[in-house]
């Protein structure tokens, strides 16, 4: 199941890299600006000729890997090497890569020719050869004869295919591309993305693509990195990352999905939602607590009737072009989102169902909110940079190092930051079908799991506190 | 790669032709001839009469200057503004274009003016001589505001009822506020500033607080010409506050080109 | 309509206000009389004797000084602002702060000010007073004007286009030379002939640091002449000149640039 361990391959010496084919090696690269961890402990191996998509939301470090591998920034910890060479400290224009930048970065004083050929020029090409590369590589990007045009007189569009052209002109190993669509309208973005799809394969060459948007990596990747928070969550096939996401980060981030907390019974049996189901999945144990994912077309929805394992009253329905998404209120209080070609209206009853192979389990990361402590007092315990209160304890002494562990629906979030013993922000929010599940990221700079049935919106400063009573304390 | 220190050099140069004069201005301000610590240059201009007579003329030269020019020169940019009267930006320049001469040769020019007409010289020929001086600074800000301004929201407020008196007064006037008070810093700083156009517009019959200050320091009264410079500064450092720093740097900087 | 007239008429109005004055000068520098506002006929005498050059030595070596202290001032400027701007923009967000403010002083600071400051520094340090003060003077006065020229361009330019030329194999400094340059070239330019004609029509920082060693520019060789009673007559024609010189220069540079915007 985990990919991650397929694909980082740590080998110690140069030979045998250049045997495995890899052309780009990241290993154990970290980058801080700061205080701030931009990149935390990152391994990505990408094998010659292949595209490859660094997905994840704004802010989750994808950017930054991009430009240490350009060399725009230098790792702070780690290595990275381009076709065996190490090239982390080398600077940009020495290292065998091209950038297609966001915003296109095309030099507003040069022509489209004199923007092509800025590389080739540096690199004192012959005249008529420069010529010919530049007209070969306007053809490629379908822009013959726009040689003598102006930059800033061409459509973004065409712009960005100019980027592309004054990239791959320098015939690079790798192509490097930084959320090149983002700023196209809809329609030409899914253009380009069949066009740039084309390209890979013409040109042969590999391709490093980062972006936010989830269907252009699942439409244009063979191989999709899913980043979080500075770190890689999965490494893997658009079907496999769709399909087997590793954790409910993937689930959330890649298409929709209903996840919601589930126990595993025993092999091929899980609970959740109040009933038992029926699944393909094995080797978790027994009643071992796990995440359950199920996309929405995966649930069936009809009429009450006996096949129903699920029974609720439909809340919303919206027409989305091919399908209806619905809202589903169960009997039990969860809510479920359920797609289908048929529309059942707000209010009506119905049936739901899912068959075994499209529940996905997934191995909780955690159960409860664990930290490192320290005993103050009999009945006081430092924590997260703060004194609690907790129940007097038995066996344990003052200046004993104890693990804290506290239950996710025990921490209160607080509106007012002052009423809090710690602050903190929310930054992840996912819903689970009847509550939210928010990561909150401390001033002490450790994240707090939180269950809640109180809407936060990202971003939301909190103050949060934990009563005596459930600081559950071990001694170390 | 180290880019942020190439301003390096220039920071020391700002340090030594800007930032020190100004600090040397103080120290004389507040010593005397022997150095020693000294309010007596203050005191000096407290009790003279005449310097402190000049000061206040000065101030009231500069404030009918700035209302003439403001009362002519809006009306000027408004238009200058308007599509409907104007789309052309030579005129523009036309009317910025004189702030190019030379200022002695202008205030020449009206002495020239004023002779030909057989006007006599005096205040009347002051008041003019620095309105004609100093009118494009007043134009100009308020025409940069205005023209920026979104003419959508006129529309907005016709549409909402206002008559064009209204609209003018509830609309165009508040949004060329920031215009209309650089305009004012513009105008009213360099008038209670200027030294030898006084004297040349009224055959040396008046006499302005630049003129005071930079007779001093010709005449070798360092001191007391660094304590009334110190006060001049005073004075345009209160004027100054009214103004924020992004709107009057983006007016001087805009120029013409 | 008529509120169209109207308008046009007060705007024409104010023109004729503005420029009467020069018209005077530009009418009477072609007639000989010595004394401004006595026209005794059509002469072109006053242009020759401009251009002849041999009467009055003082007044072309005063021509000749502002020229010269004109063109090293805003050379000098040119290069140290263009270079001071990119350090700005380069810095950290307070210390540029502190820089922008003090690059601001000279603007907001009356000339008197700068020009008595200056003054005072330099016969403090005990520095004889002559063209290099001038020179020293005017660049003070002009960089600021250029550093608020080339700041715009900076803010305005891509910031991946410096990474854009690194990444296809410029060196820094080719990308600086390649990439940078051109696109502040504009604000350079304008910063320098801002600072050209700053320095020409300085008057009051040209005369607190001139010294008395006899140099004279334009400036104090008006107020001098003036001083003494009267135009020398040489000036009208001169004044035209320059006068033409500048209004032809801006309202060319003008109609090309709305020109480049309509296209």
């Amino acid at each position: 199941m985990n990919i991650n361990n397929f694909f980082i391959f740590a080998p110690h010496n140069k030979r045998n890299m250049q045997q495995s084919g890899y052309i780009i090696e990241v290993q154990n690269v970290s980058k801080f600006f700061g205080e701030k961890v931009a990149l935390d402990n990152i391994n990505l191996n990408v094998k010659k000729g292949e595209f490859v998509t660094i997905l994840g939301p704004s802010g989750c470090g994808k950017t930054t890997l991009l430009r240490l591998i350009a060399g725009f920034q230098t790792a702070s910890e780690g290595e990275i090497r381009i076709s065996g060479n190490e090239i982390t400290q080398t600077p940009p224009h020495m290292r065998p890569v091209n950038t297609v930048f966001q915003k296109y970065a095309l030099f507003p004083h040069l022509n489209v020719f004199d923007n092509i050929a800025f590389g080739l020029k540096l690199k004192k090409t012959p005249k008529q050869v420069i010529e010919k590369k530049v007209k070969a590589a306007l053809k490629m990007v379908g822009m013959t004869d726009y040689e003598d045009r102006d930059v800033d007189s061409l459509s973004g569009g065409q712009q960005q295919r100019v980027a592309i052209a004054r990239a791959i002109v320098n015939e690079p190993e790798v192509l490097l591309l930084d959320e090149p669509l983002a700023a196209l309208d809809l329609k030409m973005r899914k253009d380009m993305q069949m066009e740039l799809k084309e390209m890979h394969q013409k040109l042969g060459i590999t391709f490093v693509y980062v972006t936010h948007d989830q269907e252009e990596a699942l439409t244009l990747s063979d191989t999709i990195v899913v980043m979080s928070e500075g770190k890689i969550q999965q490494i893997g096939t658009p079907m496999d990352i769709y399909n087997e996401p590793t954790n409910s980060f993937v689930a959330d981030f890649i298409g929709e999905s209903n996840i919601l907390n589930g126990t595993m019974i025993k092999d091929e049996a899980v609970s959740f939602a109040g009933h038992e189901f029926e699944c393909v999945d094995k080797g978790f144990g027994t009643n071992a607590p796990v995440d359950v994912v199920i996309r929405p077309e995966d649930i069936y929805i009809f009429d009450p009737s006996d096949a129903a394992q699920l029974t609720g009253t439909v809340t919303s329905c919206i027409f989305k072009g091919v399908h209806f998404e619905m809202l589903v209120q169960t009997k039990e209080g969860y809510e479920l989102m359920v797609q289908d070609y048929h529309a059942f209206e707000a209010g009506r009853e119905v049936g739901l169902l899912v068959k075994p192979f499209d529940i996905h389990v997934m191995k909780k990361e955690r159960t409860c909110n664990t930290f490192e402590g320290k005993m103050v007092a009999e009945n006081r315990v430092e924590f997260l940079g703060c004194e609690f209160e907790c129940l007097p304890q038995k066996g344990l002494q003052a200046g004993d190092k104890v693990e804290v562990e506290v239950d996710f629906k025990n921490v209160i979030l607080e509106d007012n930051e002052e009423d809090g013993k710690l602050t903190g922000e929310v930054k992840f929010i996912l819903y689970k079908g009847n509550h939210y599940h928010l990561t909150v990221f401390s001033d002490w700079d450790e994240d707090i799991f939180v269950d809640t049935n109180d809407v936060w919106d990202d971003g939301d400063r909190v103050g949060i506190t934990i009563a005596p009573e459930h600081i559950r304390l071990n001694k170390l | 790669m180290r880019r942020r220190n190439w301003s390096l050099p220039y920071a020391i140069f700002l340090l030594i032709f800007v930032v020190i004069p100004l600090l040397l201005i103080v120290l004389y301000a507040f010593t005397d001839e022997e150095g020693a610590f000294t309010m007596g240059n203050f005191r000096k201009f407290l009790m003279h009469p005449e310097a402190m007579n000049t000061f206040i003329y000065s101030i009231g030269i500069a404030i009918i200057t700035t209302i003439v020019c403001l009362v002519l020169g809006y009306p000027a940019a408004y238009i200058l503004s308007q599509k409907q009267f104007n789309t052309s930006k030579t005129m523009v320049v036309l009317f910025i274009l004189p702030m190019w001469v030379n200022i002695l040769i202008r205030t020449l020019a009206t002495v020239a003016l004023f002779d030909f007409l057989q006007l006599p010289l005096g205040e009347g020929a002051l008041i003019f001589g620095m309105v004609y001086n100093f009118l494009p600074f007043m134009i100009y800000p308020i025409y940069n505001t205005l023209q920026k301004m979104d003419q959508s929201l006129i529309e907005a407020a016709q549409d909402l009822g206002a008559n064009p008196l209204k609209v003018f007064n509830k609309v165009i006037l508040p949004l060329s506020a920031p215009g209309i008070v650089s305009g004012i810093v513009m105008v009213f700083m360099p008038t209670v500033s200027t030294f030898a156009i006084a004297e040349l517009l009224t055959m040396n019959n008046i006499k302005l607080f630049g003129t005071t200050v930079q007779e001093n320091i010709y005449n070798g009264m360092w001191n007391y010409g660094a304590a009334l410079s110190l006060i001049m500064l005073l004075l345009i450092g209160i004027m100054s506050l009214f103004t924020n720093e992004e709107d009057s740097a983006q007016n001087e900087s805009g120029g013409v080109i | 309509m008529m509120k169209k007239f109207f308008a046009k008429a007060y705007l024409w109005f104010l023109l004729a206000l503005l420029y009467s004055p020069i018209l005077i000068i530009m009418i009477f520098s072609f007639t000989e009389a010595k004394v401004l506002g006595n026209w005794t006929g059509f002469s072109t005498k006053l242009y020759s004797s401009l251009f002849s050059g041999g009467m009055h030595h003082s007044l072309m070596s005063a021509i000749w000084n502002t020229f010269t202290i004109a063109i090293l001032a805003a050379t000098i400027s040119t290069a140290l602002g263009s270079i001071a701007a990119i350090g700005i923009f380069n810095m950290r967000s307070r210390a540029r702060a502190v820089m922008n403010f003090t690059n601001n002083i000279p603007i907001m600071n009356p000339d008197i000010i700068t020009g008595v400051s200056l003054f005072l520094l330099f016969v403090s340090f005990g520095i004889s007073q002559g063209f290099t003060t001038v020179v020293l003077a005017h660049i003070a006065f002009c960089t600021p004007y250029v550093v608020l020229s080339v700041m715009p361009r900076l803010k305005k330019m891509n910031p991946n286009i410096y990474e854009a030329a690194l990444d296809l194999g410029a060196t820094p400094f080719q990308a600086l030379r390649k990439v940078i340059l051109p696109e502040i070239l504009p604000g350079m330019i304008s910063g320098f002939i801002l600072a050209f004609t700053l320095s020409i029509d300085d008057f009051a920082v040209t005369i607190f640091t001139i010294g008395n060693e006899g140099l004279e520019t334009l400036s104090t060789y008006i107020y001098a002449d003036a001083r003494k009673g009267g135009l020398t007559p040489e000036l009208r024609p001169l004044s035209t000149i320059i006068f033409v010189t500048v209004l032809v220069l801006l309202i060319v540079i003008n109609k090309r640039a709305e020109k480049q915007k309509k296209e």
